[in-house]
């Protein structure tokens, strides 16, 4: 890792432009540089460069087989990025591992839904919790008075966080028994549950109905405000993305092919090649 | 979710009132002298098959990994608990400190010390077999902890251990290399095992490892320990994405089966004259596998239930003589086909929702 972080040149702070006023004080809270990573032959990502704002919401888009969920995987050490540098709060994070990377406070929910499902929705909530209660087994085993100390916190967090989405009802559920909808909204209250800094969701709307996915948005920017954290996510649905996310980069075949504001990338041409392919009116004949 | 809690708190008492109501029917039996000989003989052991179960169920049942090696930590706990205790024998007799020499002499001090460190020792090699095998991704464990189980029994059928004034002596030869004193004994004689074991084992001695056993297989996966062990269970990506270690809630949850493992072991051993590798072998891993498959998964009363049955069975069976192994198969094919059984299962279900309705609850709006 270290070797190949040498390698690579160190690039000025990219997309510094599309941090939000409030943000352009403070460094960013998530510098990516040159990031890359090749599967055998297949080069996924490449020169990935992104410099997200300690409480921006930006969104990462791209068509299918772009490289966004990678991103995500290089960003949280699912997989090891064969290139590149990330700073988490200015801090090197190359030989962190997923469950250190989280610590150091980024979380992040799966494109296909990774609950633990047959546990209830207020254990995977409390399973998101778990560094934060930290008494050990010992005390957990003896049942000493820290144990239902903690508990008991545990468990009123647990029950603030799902009122966040009205999940509270839901509580005493299993997590794999719940309709789509409910389990995304889960997976987004067990990432928020680590105490993050950066959130990553990867495509919360999929799967959610126009109304729902209203719901979801303004939930998004609710929870921004409320924990001040930044949230960088991938999302094929429009009216989302261009709704409240205030940068915007995008993909296409594992480089960044434009980044900007929702207006800048709606009237790129480079973008709606990418999404449409070349518009009759541009063909040469 | 109160009442979610509330049934599982429920369903511990349940499972400790069942262990407790059964050791006193059996004391009143036994007193009423309406026990067989036979099946007193199986007492110890049923206990100890209880405790193997149990916490064989929190690594295959609770963690999600298979393990084909357990009675290979039984193993390391009956011969390190048989020795400990045949070592404190010596050292009672031969100490000039009062106050060690009483507490030596009382046998349920030298059972203790002997099933704790049964359970320490296993607990270690636990450690050691968990140290490669759990950063692996995949089901290794199950190959590997097949291996060390065969590899114990072997190496402990050539375990030569002694001892004279000079201390502890061991071998891997023979009796004689040890090169024992003229007052020296022989510990542990190769294939013959442990030998001249005190019998220190008894019925409540096993409940009580029973009861201890319960306390902290319970305890612990009604815990933040228990939750991450579960989330690993479910999915080991999700569980590394909110910040918890999964190679350090495998190697709690297996060396804590390997332990108590060990602790039966000693219990087992401490049971007869002597002991040797060769029952601690493939089969009895097997055996207890099948007691937490039949007792269900994760269902810790379920696999007390099944120990219980499967080992007092073959006994009960005697009376169908050459039969005996057959029936028992069926009978094992039967249980497995019931549980599987789509209708009963539902049969099941209705009569739990009957229970848990007919219990206090709080909040019946909960149900969205
Ligand atoms: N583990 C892997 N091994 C090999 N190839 C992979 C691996 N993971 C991803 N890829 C490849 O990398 C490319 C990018 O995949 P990725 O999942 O990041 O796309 P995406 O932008 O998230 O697409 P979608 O919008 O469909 O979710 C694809 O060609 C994919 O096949
Ligand atoms: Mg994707």
């Amino acid at each position: 890792m270290n070797e190949s972080r040498s390698k690579t040149k160190m690039v000025p702070l990219p997309s510094q432009a599309i941090i939000p006023e409030r943000d352009a004080t403070q460094r960013p809270i998530l510098e990516v540089y040159r990031l890359g990573i090749n599967f055998g032959g297949l080069v996924a990502v490449e020169d990935f460069n992104i410099a997200v704002g300690r409480t921006e919401i930006c969104g990462l888009i791209g068509p299918n087989g772009a490289g966004k969920t990678t991103i995500f995987n290089l960003l949280t050490k699912v997989y090891q990025p064969t290139s590149g540098a990330i700073l988490l709060d200015g801090k090197d994070t190359s030989n962190m591992n997923t469950a250190q990377i989280n610590r150091a406070g980024i979380a992040r929910t799966f494109q296909n839904i990774r609950l633990f499902p047959s546990l209830s929705v207020e254990d995977n909530v409390k399973i998101g919790l778990h560094n934060e209660i930290g008494y050990n087994m010992g005390t957990g085993i003896l049942r000493l008075p820290a144990f239902y100390k903690a508990e008991r916190h545990a468990k009123e967090r647990a029950m603030d966080l799902l009122n966040l989405f009205d999940m509270t009802p839901l509580a005493s559920h299993r997590a794999g028994s719940l309709p789509y909808g409910a389990q995304r909204r889960l997976e987004f209250v067990r990432a928020l549950a680590t105490n993050p800094k950066l959130l990553l969701l990867d495509e919360p709307a999929a799967g959610m109905n126009p109304s729902e996915t209203e719901e979801l948005m303004s939930n998004i920017e609710k929870i921004r405000d409320q924990f001040q954290i930044a949230i960088m996510l991938i999302e094929h649905d429009m009216r989302l993305v261009m709704g409240i996310c205030e940068g915007i980069a995008v993909l296409n075949y594992g480089q960044i092919i434009a980044k900007g504001t929702p207006k800048e990338i709606q009237t790129n041409p480079l973008v709606i090649e990418a999404y449409l392919g070349k518009k009759k009116g541009h063909q040469v004949c | 979710m109160k009442r979610l809690r509330l049934r599982t708190n429920v369903d511990n008492w349940l499972t400790y009132g069942l262990v407790i109501v059964a050791y006193i029917a059996v004391r009143l039996l036994l007193a009423g002298g309406n026990i067989s000989y036979a099946l007193q003989g199986q007492l110890v052991p049923i206990t100890v098959y209880i405790v193997m179960a149990v916490s064989l169920n929190l690594t295959v049942g609770v963690l999600g990994e298979l393990s084909l090696g357990h009675a290979g930590f039984m193993s390391v706990g009956a011969f390190s608990g048989a020795i400990t205790a045949t070592l404190l024998e010596l050292l009672a007799d031969t100490t000039s400190t009062t106050w060690i020499r009483l507490g030596l002499s009382t046998p349920w001090i030298r059972l203790s010390l002997a099933m704790l460190i049964g359970g320490i020792i296993a607990g270690i090699f636990g450690f050691l077999v968990g140290v490669p095998v759990l950063r692996l991704q995949g089901d290794y464990l199950a190959i590997v902890t097949l291996a060390f189980g065969e590899i114990i029994k072997n190496v402990m059928s050539i375990l030569y251990v002694g001892y004279d004034a000079n201390g502890i002596r061991v071998s891997m030869d023979s009796a004689n290399a040890l090169k024992l004193d003229e007052g020296g004994t022989i510990i542990m004689n190769g294939p013959m095992g442990v030998i001249g074991i005190t019998k220190l084992s008894s019925f409540t001695a096993g409940f009580i490892l029973i009861l201890i056993t319960l306390i902290i297989v319970l305890n612990l996966i009604n815990s933040r320990a228990g939750r991450a062990i579960k989330a690993v269970r479910d999915d080991k990506i999700a569980t590394e994405s909110v910040g918890i270690s999964v190679w350090r809630y495998r190697m709690m949850a297996f060396v804590t089966s390997a332990t108590l493992a060990g602790a039966a072991g000693a219990l087992y051993a401490l049971n007869y004259s002597s002991v040797v590798a060769r029952k601690f072998d493939f089969n009895t891993s097997i055996l207890v596998l099948v007691f937490v498959v039949l007792g269900g998964m994760g269902n810790i009363r379920g696999s007390i239930i099944a120990a219980t049955v499967l080992t007092v069975l073959p006994e009960v069976l005697r009376a169908f003589n050459e039969y005996r192994m057959l029936t028992y198969a069926v009978i094992l094919i039967a249980v497995m086909l019931v549980r599987n059984n789509a209708t009963l299962q539902h049969v099941y279900k209705q009569i739990g929702a009957r229970l848990s309705k007919s219990l206090p609850t709080r909040k019946k709006g909960s149900e969205v």
